[in-house]
């Protein structure tokens, strides 16, 4: 059942990711901003949210020795599949060309927002299977500690929980009723308001499976211990507190909102930071006590130590370039989220710089490498060409760093983002011709190709593996994730418990977003008809 | 919590503190701020420029799929701009190059920033807010002359 479970969601996934990435090239030509709805989309939304609950559905029930619901993990699965099929068709069909943050008075097919509201449900649907495991778990096991991912996995879907909240209240009693043209008009800075309540934890959603998979696998691949056990409990409840109050840090440009309020979600950014402060120095601290476990002598030759090229490792390249990807895509979020810094690089191609290094680096690689563990262990299979696998995420991170220099410094340099540059701005013959630009969108087009390379390496490991035969012979082997030790181990009663986090986090969230509503609310005046992308004139 | 994680900690903690210092300074020392809720400017739908005082000018500037009015204003150098932006129809966004503006252009809204031109030149604005199927051709200039040769 899981084993079927999984398989299709690998299936879907890739074949999706990888439509995705040829439909975002913006030198193709044809419509570029349907192939951008069509890469964001897929790759942000839909392809993270099917491998979080993939990693919820193995990693739960494994560490916390449970069988899960196969009715309750059916559903939701059919759910999501048949909502992202339902937003990929009507997007392809040019009837919702509105990019994934889908900013009214731009209008989707209705169909759009209801395959968007299903995914959604259906992964609320997958937790379901989750938290009464987890709290009989609890029962059957007074004064013991929950297992780190599962802590991980729960603060996830907790965050998902709640931020999802605001964007079904968004799509189902705005946009909605408005596409369908139950409603004439919408207010759009509120929909924009709900939708960034909704949009910065959904980056906490993407991140924190991978959190999970470099707190429990990482150390143990690479041959140690997970320095602190208390780290990691503590980072995971700072999420829960700091990841919502944060959203109007995408809207320092905006209107209507208040100065001091952007200034106290900017505040409260700063303090999201500093889980992934502490997470760089817990991780580097297990890498340095595997590094030492290897052999590895002095200050930095732990370093050298470390299986980078091990073929039968390919897991640890995906985990520690992710981690070192992040590095510098942690710095760009700081330098967004710096208030009045904001002005240089709000909306300029710098921001799909920045996020190409946070959600399409670490993100990306730990849910591939993910995604290839899992299909080995659920598949019962070997997994294949390894070394393609190996190779994989090396090419795909070098492309990943020339793309991302590119669009960042020409983002500097004024070049704005989800624009079909190469129609203007790029075309010599234009009178909007922006000489300076070329060599960065030059350089972003040589990293998209070596990313490109990569994923197809990926592809060749994952699909030779997925049709190859399988190699156990039994049904019912053992399924073994690499679930790491810890090295120090203190007892941290008071991280034990999320309720408080919760109430926290809701108490923050209250006091963050009502003068935010209530500004909105002050200063915005009428309501704006529906539009489509190819014509200024109202569609009624 | 072992002594150099605790180190670590309070290393994070003061980098952070630190970059919040130097937020706190360019706001509150050198006047960099950003747009804030405006309540007091009667919604308008088309554009105006005019003078305001020996150096100050006010100008209303309209975004609409896909231009933006006016898409070129010529100033003379050492002017003060109050600028205020809307839009007509949908979200489009609004980036003065080489300045600290950086303006969403939303409908039902009006945003607001105050800006001052003390080198002649031109300075590039392009549409950074997707807008539909000409967006990318979106894009204006505003022109600050060292002297204004003739009246406007």
């Amino acid at each position: 059942m899981v084993l079927l479970f999984v398989g299709v969601y690998g299936g879907l996934m890739q074949t999706m990711f990888r439509a995705g990435i040829i439909q975002s090239d913006p030198f193709v030509g044809g419509d570029y901003y349907k192939g951008l709805t069509f890469h964001g989309v897929l790759n942000a939304i839909v392809f993270t949210t099917f491998f979080a609950v993939a990693l919820g559905n193995a990693l739960i029930p494994y560490s916390l020795r449970k069988h899960l619901n196969s009715k309750i993990a059916w559903t939701s699965a059919i759910m999501m599949l048949v909502g992202s099929v339902m937003a990929a068709a009507v997007i392809l069909l040019g009837e919702a060309t509105v990019l994934y943050t889908f900013y009214p008075p731009l209008k989707a097919h209705p169909l759009f927002y209801v395959g968007l509201t299903l995914l959604v449900v259906g992964s609320w649907l997958a937790s379901y299977n989750w938290v009464p495991m987890y709290l009989q778990w609890r029962k059957e096991n007074v004064g013991k500690k929950t297992p780190l991912a599962v802590v991980g996995m729960m603060t996830t879907f907790i965050i998902w929980f709640i931020a999802t909240i605001a964007v079904a209240a968004e799509i189902l009693f705005m946009l909605l009723p408005w596409s369908m043209g139950l409603v004439d008009e919408v207010n759009v800075m509120l929909a924009r308001t709900l939708f960034w309540f909704f949009g910065h934890p959904l980056v906490y959603f993407w991140l924190l499976p991978a959190y999970v998979m470099y707190y429990s696998f990482l150390p143990k691949i690479a041959g140690g211990k997970l320095y602190s056990d208390m780290a990691g409990r503590l980072v995971f409840m700072m999420f829960i507190v700091f990841s919502i109050p944060v959203g109007t840090h995408h809207q320092y440009m905006d209107p209507a909102i208040g100065a001091e309020w952007k200034l106290l979600h900017g505040i409260f950014t700063f303090g999201v930071a500093l889980p992934s402060l502490i997470t760089a120095f817990t991780l580097a601290a297990s890498l340095e006590y595997a590094g030492k476990m290897r052999g590895g002598k002095g200050l930095f030759g732990w370093m050298r130590k470390l299986p980078y090229f091990e073929k039968e490792k390919w897991f640890f390249a995906y985990l520690i370039l992710g981690l070192f990807i992040f590095i510098f895509g942690g710095i760009g979020g700081i330098i967004n989220a710096s208030y009045q810094m904001n002005t240089a690089v709000h909306n300029t191609a710098w921001v799909p710089g920045h996020f190409h290094l946070t959600v399409a680096g670490p993100v990306l690689l730990a849910f591939l490498g993910g995604s290839l563990y899992l299909i080995g262990q659920f598949m019962h299979k070997e997994i294949r060409c390894k070394g393609w696998a190996l190779i994989s995420p090396y090419v795909y991170t070098v492309g990943l760093f020339i793309m991302s220099y590119g669009l960042k410094i020409g983002g500097l340099k004024g070049m704005p983002r989800r624009t079909n540059t190469g129609a203007s701005y790029a075309n010599p013959d234009s009178i909007l011709y922006q000489q300076d630009w070329i060599f960065y969108i030059d350089l972003s087009v040589i990293g998209g190709v070596l990313m490109f390379i990569g994923i197809v390496m990926y592809l060749v490991s994952f699909f030779g593996t997925v049709f190859s035969k399988s190699t156990s012979t039994e049904e019912g082997a053992v399924i073994t994730f690499p679930i790491s030790e810890p090295y120090h181990d203190e007892p941290a009663t008071w991280l034990r418990n999320f309720k408080p986090y919760i109430i926290i986090a809701i108490i923050l969230i209250v006091l963050s977003y009502t003068p935010v509503i209530l500004d909105v609310l002050e200063a915005t005046y009428g309501g704006s008809l529906p539009y489509s992308p190819n014509s200024p004139v109202p569609l009624r | 919590m072992d002594k150099s994680e605790k180190i670590a900690f309070i290393l994070s903690g003061m980098l952070l503190v630190l970059f919040f210092g130097g937020i706190m300074y360019a706001a509150v020392f050198e006047d960099i701020d950003v747009p804030t809720c405006i309540t007091n400017m009667e919604p308008f739908e088309s554009d105006t420029l005019f003078q305001t005082g020996p150096d100050s000018y006010e100008l209303q500037l309209l975004a609409r799929m896909w231009a933006f009015q006016p898409s070129e204003v010529r100033l003379p150098v050492g002017s003060t701009v109050d600028l205020y932006v809307t839009s007509q129809d949908i979200i489009h966004g609004f980036k003065i190059e080489g300045k600290n503006v950086n303006l969403m252009a939303v409908p039902g809204a009006i945003n607001y920033m105050r800006v001052t031109f003390d080198e002649p030149g031109e300075y590039f604005f392009a549409c950074h807010e997707f807008c539909g199927a000409a967006h990318h051709t979106m894009a204006g200039r505003i022109i600050i002359e060292s002297e204004m040769t003739e009246g406007p």
